[in-house]
């Protein structure tokens, strides 16, 4: 450890490395956040209740809220703004502004995150596997009707062989 | 009342939100997201104690912790500001409100002191060293107990009654001597509750030096009326607060009354010498602290009905209970009474409304506002005496309903409901529902032992609201009517640019209002540009902007219509010149160079880049008589409203009266007594549909508040004042989880009030609520149980159907039949 207490925090962001010193406390969501300048992900709970922060992290969905950055050392990490290809919209993107499942849009990069994982996993999932995807993630607006439908939409557009964000 | 013919049709039509395409990519800009240079970070300390003096607050620890540029506290911020406006009336307006607990704290959470620092985390670990000394106090949290005064919270007042007032209308005494049965219900209560946006209240605020302006990048989504109150406390010309929003991540309203953190942040951006400073609530500050939704007590009821069963009077009693400060209050206390009787056709009736403070967060106007309690209760009203009648629930609202064709209809308080067709809505939610197959297994069920309800709830979602109301509570206010602003223009590339006084929080605005404009020039959607959020300097606005009291559609894009109006209306005599033509031989549309105006007769056109070239930097080939043309078009839309009658308590309170009705078949658990929703149904009316998707995803999106609110989310006190509902853990929000199936359906009858034949929607008016209270109640009937709250889980039925101790019939609901 450095002696100004830091601790060095190697991470593969959306394909891109980082190397930063963080304080130990210092959460996942705030060095994204604030060290990185991926503002796409979002807070908005403090009891690892409402998902806003959800990232993939070696492909499995994280509330980085729950987790240091400290821990993120050597890691894989795909947020929000890791979707697009060359400024086309990824699969769930389009079905999300396809099926209006997003209103305020404040839970839907951590909403499409969770679903992600979802998709990486069961190709053709049924609506239980759907909620139980997104159980852990909050949305305010859209009483997830919506988001249902887009997660089904995205996994028919996908044909059941992506594989990950 | 119907405008121009539309050409491009793009109103009505199911299109894609302009909105999506930032905040699918990460790339919304929502308050956390801005970063200032030299920002510092305020941190709130609170009182753990729900009534308290706070006899020391000692900073000097905070204050030497490396990092800290300074503190504040209440009694300094009280030395330098005026006490918060109060909306209401004396004694009460004599109380003192401000951004900190000056001499006391009033509720758990009431903010006491404040650390600024240069990060999060140092203004965090320092507030932990703030020594506040408190000298405990009696606290009262139940509003029927405040009313008795024996515990003062505002001392100045000399009451904890913020307002009371009888609104009485028709005949009372007639219609109870002449009833056939009088129903009696001694007390049902409406829950605390709150819509809880997933993006917390979030401020910065910058208090420049250089220039004395306030600058405020925030989400308070009604800047209009904080402004107000900011300019007044801080002391300062409103035209130097600037105030900004930007995406909000929900607010549904529980943000229009964050202006006391505004002022806290402005007064701590001076304080550090003009450095920005930036607060970003928690979850469990927010849910302390931020504003809940009202709760009310109703008691001592008397309904008058006739031989069929049709209500002929409602007599009642209301306390409604606004929390420690009545801050958007008590305007609650008046605007239940947009829907005075509801959807139901009677004509007498008194309601003895008073409003008290108690120990616990201060309310703001959530979703349904001060509509949905009052609307919960008639829906309770409606089957209590269906039940004591041996009417069933359907029947006896189809007896009591207002009929299609009496709108528009004058309410005994002289609201006028625009259009509608009640019993429409319940043919199409009996059928998207089955309601004759449900009744079938309900019965079948029952034989087994199961318990299975099956609800109705209808309910309104009056929008545009009638400021004047504010009169009726207090005479003395100066406040009536209602606007907005939108400007129009052409910018000096031909660019169309809309800008629009609310602050949407994911309603669609920009869509919606470049839908409207789309149709006026006869272009695509794309073609239009519309500001996202808010500002004060850079858009248009007017004392009534921002985004609250379901409205857009008919304030917003009646602004935005005019707006485009009298832009075209330039344009027109613009390109009439250029193109050496009549306007009457002008048309509108989209060529090979964009939008552009054409003549009828040759085809020629002339493209909005030469328009807006003209008239910007190119002025010298315009004819005099066309110097007025700015192709920059400004216009205020008001609402045709007038000053109610303060006495009565008597005029037209809003605009437009969207309407809904829901069924719900619930089962509850014979083991865990926990509700489980079988089978929803949601009918919508909100006259014409600018976007379908919208509308539907702004049904949706109130359905799954009020089936929250029904059965899963209470902000719960205990006696002391202490909230048990302080985070997201305890609180749970509705999650995927629990969202039942929703059928939706909806029908479209007109608003005569709206150029479009709209009407504002946003709210919902809580139908679930009601038809989830309904359906329990439909469960219960038979075990002798009254669904004496809008709360229900499985403790409360346990309590009801095992323990016995609430909801009990024979102790709550007595029938007298008189002939």
């Amino acid at each position: 450890m450095p002696e100004n207490g830091k601790v060095a925090v190697r991470v593969k962001v959306n394909s891109k490395e980082y190397s930063r010193e963080v304080e130990p406390r210092l959460l996942l969501v705030e060095f994204l956040r604030e060290d990185l300048e991926l503002c796409g992900t979002h807070i908005g709970c403090d009891t690892t209740y409402c998902g806003a922060c959800t990232v993939l992290f070696n492909g499995a969905a994280v509330k980085s809220c729950t987790m240091f950055a400290v821990q993120a050392d050597g890691a894989e990490i795909t947020t929000v703004e890791g979707l697009e290809r060359n400024g086309e919209l990824h699969p769930i993107q389009k079905a999300f502004a396809d099926c209006h499942g997003l209103q305020c849009g404040y839970c839907t990069p951590g909403m499409m995150l969770s679903a992600l994982q979802l998709l990486s996993r069961v190709k053709n999932p049924d609506e239980k596997q759907i909620r139980r995807a997104i159980a852990g993630n909050t949305c305010r607006c859209t009483g997830y009707q919506n988001i249902f439908k887009a997660i089904e939409a995205a996994a028919e557009s996908l044909g059941g062989s992506h594989q990950g964000g | 009342m119907n405008g121009e013919p539309q050409p491009g049709g793009w109103v009505g039509r199911e299109l894609p939100r302009k909105e999506d395409n930032r905040l699918l990519r990460g790339r919304g800009k929502f308050v956390d997201d801005i970063r200032l240079r030299d920002m510092l970070y305020l941190r709130f300390v609170r009182s753990p104690y729900a009534h308290a003096k706070v006899v020391r607050v000692d900073v000097s620890a905070a204050e030497a912790v490396p990092g800290v540029v300074c503190t504040l506290t209440g009694p300094e911020v009280a030395q330098q500001t005026q006490p918060f406006i109060e909306i209401g009336p004396d004694p009460f307006a004599r109380i003192k409100d401000y951004p900190f607990a000056v001499s006391k704290a009033r509720y758990q959470g009431e903010p006491v002191a404040a650390v600024i620092a240069t990060s999060p985390h140092i203004a965090d670990d320092a507030a932990e060293l703030v020594q506040v000394e408190y000298e405990g106090l009696d606290a009262v949290v139940d509003a029927e107990h405040a009313l008795e005064d024996k515990v003062l919270l505002h001392e100045d007042a000399g009451t904890n009654r913020v307002w009371r007032g009888v609104f009485e209308y028709g005949d009372m005494e007639k219609a109870f001597r002449e009833a056939a049965h009088i129903v009696s219900i001694d007390h049902l209560h409406f829950h605390r509750f709150s819509s809880t946006p997933l993006e917390n209240n979030a401020v910065i605020a910058h208090w420049d030096a250089k220039d004395e302006h306030i600058y405020y990048w925030c989400n308070n989504s009604f800047p209009s009326f904080a402004i107000q109150f900011l300019a007044a406390h801080l002391g300062i010309p409103i035209d130097r607060i600037r105030v900004q929003t930007f995406d909000i991540g929900g607010s549904f309203g529980i943000k229009i009354t964050s202006y006391p953190q505004m002022a806290a942040c402005a007064l701590a951006s001076k304080k550090a010498g003009g450095r920005p400073v930036k607060w970003i609530e928690t979850r469990s500050e927010h849910n302390i602290s931020s504003a809940h939704g009202n709760e009310r007590t109703f008691r001592d009821t008397r309904v008058a009905l006739d031989r069929n069963g049709v209500i002929t009077g409602i007599a009642s009693r209301h306390i409604d209970d606004c929390g420690a400060y009545p801050r958007y209050e008590p305007l609650g206390c008046v605007i239940w009474a947009q829907v005075f009787p509801g959807v139901y056709r009677f004509k007498n009736a008194r309601i003895d409304f008073s409003q008290a403070v108690t120990n616990k967060c201060p309310v703001g106007p959530n979703r349904g506002y001060s509509r949905m309690q009052h609307l919960w209760f008639l829906e309770r009203v409606i089957d209590i005496c269906a039940h004591e009648l041996g009417i069933p629930g359907d029947e006896m609202r189809l007896r009591n309903y207002i009929r299609p064709e009496e709108f528009p209809y004058t309410t005994p308080n002289g609201c006028v409901y625009d259009s509608g067709n009640y019993p429409k809505m319940l043919r199409v939610a009996k059928d998207r529902i089955g309601w004759d197959d449900w009744k079938r297994k309900q019965a079948a069920a029952r034989q087994d032992g199961r318990l299975i309800g099956i609800g109705i709830g209808t309910t309104l979602d009056s929008g545009t609201n009638n400021f004047g109301q504010s009169q009726i509570v207090n005479p003395h206010a100066p406040f009536s009517g209602n606007s907005q602003g939108a400007n129009c223009k052409l910018d000096i590339y031909g660019e169309v640019v809309v800008a629009v006084g609310s602050c949407p929080q994911g309603q669609g605005h920009e869509t919606t209002a470049a839908q409207v404009v789309a149709d006026v020039l006869n272009i695509h959607p794309d073609m239009i540009t519309v500001r996202t959020g808010f500002d004060t300097e850079r858009n248009v606005h007017t004392g009534a902007s921002g985004t609250y009291a379901s409205q857009f559609a008919v304030s917003g894009l009646s602004a935005v219509h005019g707006a485009a109006q009298k832009l075209k209306t330039e344009m027109k005599r613009l390109g009439a010149f250029l193109l050496e033509t009549s306007e009457k031989n002008l048309e509108f549309g989209a060529g090979q160079q964009g939008p552009e105006i054409r003549r009828k007769d040759n085809g020629q056109a002339v493209n909005y880049w030469r328009l807006a070239n003209v008239v910007n930097v190119n002025s010298a080939v315009l004819p005099a008589e066309l110097y007025d043309v700015t192709l920059n078009c400004r216009y205020v839309w008001r609402a045709p409203f007038k000053v109610p009658d303060k006495e009565k308590k008597y005029g037209n309170l809003t605009l437009t009266y969207a309407s809904q009705l829901h069924i719900a078949v619930v089962e509850i658990d014979r083991g865990i007594f926990v509700p489980r929703i079988l089978d929803y149904v949601a009918v919508d009316d909100c006259g014409k549909v600018i976007n379908p998707p919208i509308v539907e995803g702004q049904v949706y999106g109130a359905t799954a508040h009020g089936i929250g609110a029904a059965l899963m989310e209470s902000c719960v006190y205990d006696s002391v004042g202490n909230m048990l509902t302080a985070t997201f853990s305890d609180y749970t929000p509705i999650t995927s989880m629990n969202m039942p199936a929703v059928k939706y359906a909806h029908i479209e009858t007109p608003s005569p009030h709206s150029y479009s034949g709209a009407k504002g929607m946003g709210e919902g008016g809580a139908a679930p609520v009601h038809t989830i209270s309904a359906a329990l109640q439909d469960a219960l009937f038979a075990s002798g149980i009254i669904i004496q709250d809008s709360f229900n889980n499985g403790d409360s039925l346990y309590r009801a159907m095992v323990s016995k101790e609430i909801c009990q019939a024979d102790r709550l609901v007595k029938l007298e039949k008189r002939f």
